[in-house]
């Protein structure tokens, strides 16, 4: 294969690739190279430039600088249209389909080669079904799940019969035999003579499928390997700048009260495209960390606006916070009780973005003596951010800087930490890690780990598997709006996890109602 | 109530929802590539009082047509400057555009309010005029109204079925989206804004020249506002705003026909009825949440930004 290699131009090469953004470097000239039928990793913390260096490659963003050689022709790229002429197809992060459009009509606007809808829609589903992937055309995009979505995406690149194909952390959004199926076709693609750009920060995943490995650092080339012959260790030091860091914890938690009970939980989704939790039970003790796994768009958020009091439920007995019956409560008055709420949007929901890092500490922690005779003590509160700065090392110039000058990574430490600096009796986390780099990550959960060893109860509601095995003590999956029986983490795989996730645990979407269940995403015919 | 009568309220109707029909497509399909332009009412005023003036001056219904639309353009062309280009507020642009319309309406029509027309012909179809009932029904309109029919017809299918048309929906949803597969939001939102202005003056040349052949300062009297409730309440389905236009046009004839009748209700109080239930009913029969969230555009007022 090498010699084949070797006697073709690469498909593409880059050279001394910049893109200077007002405050940030964020390519710094890259080199890259990368052969017909190589399937090459970008590996890189986020905000390490991976993204903004594939939009310069799709002609969605323009390089200050640079050189892209394509089939030893050196070309600029002035638009996707442009790109995808040349050959190169783009799986987005976050997807680029039209909701309430149909399959057929995404893909339409994407490619200029069909004679009608019906003949499109036939080659959709030839296409589809030949890769394994098989889709149905005439559905709308709304009604899929994350992992048929993101199906749509690959087959509306594949039918444009790329040459090279950009995916774009494309295994955030799925289980691990999604994972497994999605690599398949990516390995027949590369067999075929398709070049894949595989961008993640999974060391594991790039381990087990990539040829070769370009790794970034602050917008800079760290190093050049073949993963199969690196470690994990070796791999993560060319990316962080150093060892990976691990949690330490207690092995045995504490047998604590129950502190969140959950009791047959039914809720109607107030968006139309939402999930409808269906009699969800479960409870949280204090001393304890419970996760929930399961694929995003599958009653997370419908379930997490019911705990946090957003959405108030018709049952109150159904949500229980300290032994008191809290459904009907607002979230004030569930915060008085002991919650602590770290939702999944930072900004908007988790903190005011044009306000200071004082102000947003007044926001939750006022229940700390920051408030007398209904005045502010703003004293009290500098005092209460400068230490949450402090103790989570968020890196900003003062406490009176806005938050939406800060950095996503450095927001989520600034509110986790103001949500546990007020030690409360129940901690609820949604996605407490996401678009955090791997060293503030794992500050955020040596955190939550020690909350819970001084007897807090937390629940952690994560799509990153690797995560919740490294924190938890017990776990439960959410899938289709049902809530799996909870599991001990040293009694589970993340294979059983997985399957649990695709819907088939006992009392599961797939048991309870499988006509309802999507064949196509739980890939059950695969798994068993 | 006799046949007759009846028969008479419903080709009344017709005539009475045509500037609606007109100005509601257009702006339906303004609003379907995510533009909001609340300046309808200011767009049909120039319209009308350009078509009419063209139309005084020299006789011809089709330059005063043609003149109405280009009018009502220019205007939606000033408002997407400001917003497609400057990413002006939609809103406030839109707001801006009506009282500018209302003012220059106003000016230009000076010299024309005491002038009369001899209003558009109906068209006479041999045989088909003559039927009962359905020749009065269905061939007794002048041309105008046949070119809002045709327009319906023409929308719908550009919508529905038209890869453009299809852009154009996407584009409303996900301008991002559209954008990365790389279509050009800005050029497509473009063209939709006038022929959102464009038709918003034809209808207000269909009022001052057809429908009450005259020029009045402020004639078209509210249409605009209700031509934009309309599409917003017909959920952004062309055939919803044939019916709430037409449904409009009925009940402002009818309490029209109910006041000569002397029933002991105040006048104003039946003049309401129009406003009150075409928007009851479009409510009523569009309740469905999916299908106003399925239908209506996801990214509607809000201004694109193409990051670079």
């Amino acid at each position: 294969m090498s010699e084949k290699i070797m006697s073709k131009p690469p498909r593409l090469q880059l050279k001394g690739m910049t893109k200077i953004y007002p405050s940030v470097i964020a390519n710094d000239s890259i080199d890259m190279t990368i052969a017909p039928g190589e399937i090459h990793a970008v590996l890189g913390e986020n905000g390490a430039g991976k993204s903004t260096l594939m939009k310069a490659i799709y002609g969605v963003v323009k390089p200050d600088n640079g050189q892209i050689v394509w089939d030893g022709e050196v070309v600029r790229i002035q638009s996707p249209a442009h790109a995808r002429k040349l050959g190169i197809g783009m799986v987005f992060q976050h997807f680029s389909l039209f909701e309430t459009l149909t399959v057929t009509e995404n893909i339409a606007l994407a490619i200029d080669d069909y004679k009608s809808m019906e003949t499109l829609a036939a080659r959709i589903k030839e296409v589809s079904e030949e890769y394994g992937l098989p889709l149905d055309p005439g559905r709308q995009v709304h009604s899929l799940s994350v992992g048929l979505r993101q199906r749509v995406e690959i087959i509306r690149c594949l039918l444009q019969k790329p040459t090279l194909l950009i995916m774009d952390e494309p295994t955030s959004v799925l289980t691990p035999q999604a994972v497994r199926k999605m690599f398949e076709t990516l390995r027949r693609l590369a067999a075929e003579g398709c070049s894949i750009l595989y961008i993640s920060h999974k060391l594991d995943e790039i381990m087990e499928l990539c040829h070769s490995a370009t790794i970034i650092r602050a917008g800079r080339v760290t190093g050049i390997a073949v993963p199969a012959e690196e470690t994990a260790g070796s791999l993560a030091k060319m990316m962080i700048g150093r060892e990976l860091p691990v949690c330490a914890r207690e092995k045995e938690s504490i047998d604590g009260e129950k502190r969140l009970v959950v009791k047959n939980l039914s809720k109607v989704s107030s968006n139309q495209f939402g999930t409808e939790l269906k009699e969800v039970s479960f409870s949280v003790r204090g001393g304890e960390i419970l996760g929930i796994a399961g694929i995003s768009g599958n009653g997370q958020q419908e379930l997490l606006v019911a705990l946090s009091g957003e959405h108030i439920v018709a049952d109150k007995e159904s949500i229980q916070i300290c032994g008191e019956a809290a459904g009907n409560l607002n979230p004030d008055e569930r915060r008085n009780r002991g919650l602590g709420f770290v939702p999944e949007e930072r900004l908007g929901r988790g903190a005011v973005p044009g306000m200071s890092l004082t102000g947003n500490a007044i926001l939750t922690a006022h229940r700390q003596g920051m408030v007398k005779r209904g005045l502010l003590d703003f004293g009290k509160a500098a005092d209460f951010a400068k230490q949450c700065i402090r103790d989570f090392t968020v890196k900003c110039g003062s406490k009176d800087d806005p938050v939406n000058s800060l950095s996503g990574g450095n927001i989520q430490k600034y509110i986790v930490g103001r949500e546990i600096q007020q030690n409360p009796k129940l901690l609820i986390v949604s996605q407490p890690t996401w678009g955090v780099d791997v060293g503030a990550a794992n500050m955020i959960r040596q955190a939550m780990i020690d909350l819970r060893s001084n007897g807090s109860a937390v629940l952690v509601v994560s799509e990153e598997l690797d995560e919740l095995f490294e924190i938890c003590d017990r776990l439960v999956v959410i899938a289709g709006g049902r809530v799996s029986p909870s599991v001990n983490v040293h009694e589970t795989s993340k294979e059983e996890i997985g399957i649990w996730m695709s819907g088939m645990f006992p009392g599961g979407p797939a048991e309870v109602e499988p006509e309802g269940m999507e064949a196509a995403q739980n890939e059950a015919s695969h798994v068993c | 109530m006799d046949f007759d009568l009846f028969i008479h309220i419903l080709v009344a109707a017709v005539a009475a929802g045509t500037p609606f029909v007109f100005a509601a497509l257009g702006e339906l399909v303004t609003e379907k590539s995510g533009v909001l332009n609340l300046g309808v009412e200011g767009m049909m005023l120039v319209g009308a009082v350009s078509g009419f003036i063209v139309m005084a001056k020299t006789g011809s219904l089709l330059a005063a047509a043609l003149c109405g639309m280009v009018a009502g353009g220019l205007m939606a062309g000033i408002f997407a400057v400001l917003t497609l280009t400057l990413m002006a507020n939609q809103v406030a642009s839109g707001l801006a555009l009506t009282i500018f319309g209302v003012g220059l309406s106003a000016f230009m029509g000076l010299e024309y309010t005491s002038i009369g027309l001899p209003g558009v012909p109906e068209i006479h179809l041999p045989f088909l005029s003559d039927l009962p009932v359905v020749g009065q029904l269905f061939f007794s309109y002048n041309i105008l109204v046949y070119c809002s029919l045709v327009l319906f017809g023409g929308v719908s299918w550009f919508l529905y079925k038209s890869k453009t048309g299809l852009l154009l929906r996407g584009v409303g949803e996900s301008p991002k989206s559209a954008h990365a597969l790389g279509y050009n939001v800005i050029g497509i939102r473009y063209l939709a804004v006038l022929f959102g202005g464009a038709m918003a003056g034809l209808g207000g040349t269909y009022l001052s020249v057809a429908y009450t052949p005259m020029w009045v300062e402020g004639m078209v009297a509210g249409r605009g506002w209700v031509s934009l409730a309309l599409v917003v309440f017909a959920t952004w389905r062309p055939a919803r705003v044939m019916l709430g236009a037409y449904l409009f046009g009925a009940i402002t004839i009818a309490q029209f026909h109910v006041q000569g009748f002397g029933v002991e209700i105040p006048a104003q109080l039946l003049s309401m009825l129009p406003y009150l239930a075409t928007i009851v009913v479009l409510v009523f029969i569009s309740r469905d949440q999916n299908i106003i969230r399925l239908n209506s555009p996801a990214s509607l007022g809000i201004t694109y930004h193409p990051d670079m």
